[in-house]
């Protein structure tokens, strides 16, 4: 199978395989006019299977979305068809508005208006906790 | 401006500080009778409490300041839909210090986010209670006269005990301290907690078997089953009466052993304990009262 190759945009590789739905949607990537190619269980000699994302267009990325759901994804940047930048996002140390409070006891269930805040509590496990209820995400 | 939203937001040494005050206000109540006159407290009470909302109104009264608030949710503007956020920018207006309990775990942080004036966690679900922790701190200093090199017994419901979370946190900073965790196998302290614990390097140890442990502890803390934490009424019943502390148990344990509760009980300590010197839950309560002094004036930055 072949993908057109970008001119200018960027490519989402090696996110393990599975998550490139779940990062397409958090990415808020449904929501853009131009293309997205989504391939999934591409061969890969790292991962064994991996999925990739390419967006043709350079987009500001939400980079705590990357880093909260594929750590391990690499972010290729192409301007005239070439690649000029790569990059790897970190776990970032919170997560604003990306995911929400499943504990029915968080008072995120019923403020009107209030932002869902999860802290960074475990590094080396990527735990993250609501702020308000310390619940996992 | 601080508020006090969980015991970590006090460094070992504020609580020490807290103490010492404490302990200042029994010994000279009478120097601290005016330094609150012209303060009010206003105590937003969500959910029903006897003890905690008592404590902080004769604290406030004890200090010459006065008392506004509400004791249930039914006689709020939360029955018609107000936010948390908003209740609090209301109420700063008219009170110079809130102390708030909330069936939500995180109420009183989103309260802090937005209140002009100093929030106090007084209980947020099953969550957090830091002044409950500081009553059982001064509690143990004063019953024990130190804080350290301590083999503490937690049992009951040490999933949903919101004291119990506080207090590990809190004794989690002194040294020598090794927990021993009482409980039903579904009751079990939240992994977090454990977590935390493993991360520090601090000994516990998980049981079932409250006697088996009894010689070993020189502090047990006691806890309710509490039925407004369980959503399956039968789940409640089967747990309720798990753990019973008796004259006969009692016989097994140090001669110095103290007995805390943070109250009310139900049947899990039987009153024939009472009568125990080992049996200090109600002096537990009285110390709330002083400790909750010493809180309000640091909070409100009164000498």
């Amino acid at each position: 199978m072949t993908i057109d190759s970008i001119k200018n945009g960027i490519v989402i590789d090696h996110i393990p395989a599975g998550k490139a739905m779940a990062l397409y949607r958090y990415l808020k990537l449904d929501r853009v006019e131009c293309s997205v190619a989504i391939l999934k269980n591409v061969v890969s000699e790292k991962l064994g299977r991996k999925d990739i994302i390419k967006v043709d267009e350079v987009l500001d990325l939400n980079w705590d979305v990357l880093g909260y759901l594929a750590p391990e994804c690499t972010v290729n940047i192409i301007r005239e068809g070439r690649e000029v930048e790569k990059r790897r996002p970190h776990l970032p140390e919170k997560l604003v508005g990306v995911i929400e409070c499943k504990n029915p006891r968080c008072i995120t269930t019923i403020e009107q208006g209030l932002t869902h805040i999860f802290k960074l509590t475990d590094p080396e496990k990527g735990v993250y906790r609501c702020i308000y209820c310390e619940s996992k995400a | 401006m601080r508020h006090l939203i969980d015991i970590l937001d006090l460094t070992p040494a504020e609580i020490d500080g807290l103490i010492a005050k404490a302990c200042d206000i029994i010994a000279r109540p009478q120097d601290y009778a005016h330094r609150c006159e012209g303060k009010k407290l206003a105590t937003l009470f969500f959910e029903p409490s006897t003890r905690t909302r008592l404590s902080f109104e004769a604290a406030m009264y004890e200090l010459g300041g006065h008392v506004i608030g509400f004791s249930d949710a039914a006689n709020s503007s939360a029955s018609k839909g107000e936010s948390v956020a908003d209740t609090v920018r209301v109420v700063g207006c008219y009170a110079d210090i809130i102390a708030m309990r909330h069936f939500k775990e995180g109420a009183p942080l989103v309260a802090a986010m937005k209140s002009p004036v100093p929030i106090i966690n007084a209980g947020d679900g099953g969550h957090n209670h830091p002044t409950q922790t500081l009553t059982d701190l001064l509690t143990i200093w004063r019953e024990k006269g130190r804080l350290d090199n301590l083999t503490v017994g937690f049992c009951g419901d040490l999933k949903f005990g919101r004291t119990v979370h506080s207090l590990i946190s809190a004794l989690s900073r002194y040294s020598g301290i090794r927990f021993v965790l009482i409980s039903p196998e579904e009751l079990k302290v939240p992994s977090y907690i454990k977590d935390t614990l493993k991360q520090k390097g601090l000994e516990y140890v998980q049981t079932t078997d409250l006697e088996a442990v009894m010689p070993e502890l020189d502090i047990l803390y006691m806890t309710r089953v509490q039925r407004e934490r369980f959503f399956n009424e039968e789940e409640y019943l089967r747990l309720k009466d798990s753990y019973i502390l008796t004259p006969e148990k009692l016989q097994a344990a140090k001669a110095d052993l103290t007995v805390l509760h943070p109250l009310p009980r139900v049947n899990e300590i039987a009153v024939t304990v009472d009568d125990d010197p080992r049996a200090c839950y109600f002096r537990q309560a009285l110390n709330g009262k002083f400790i909750r002094m010493a809180l309000i004036l640091k909070l409100l930055e009164v000498e």
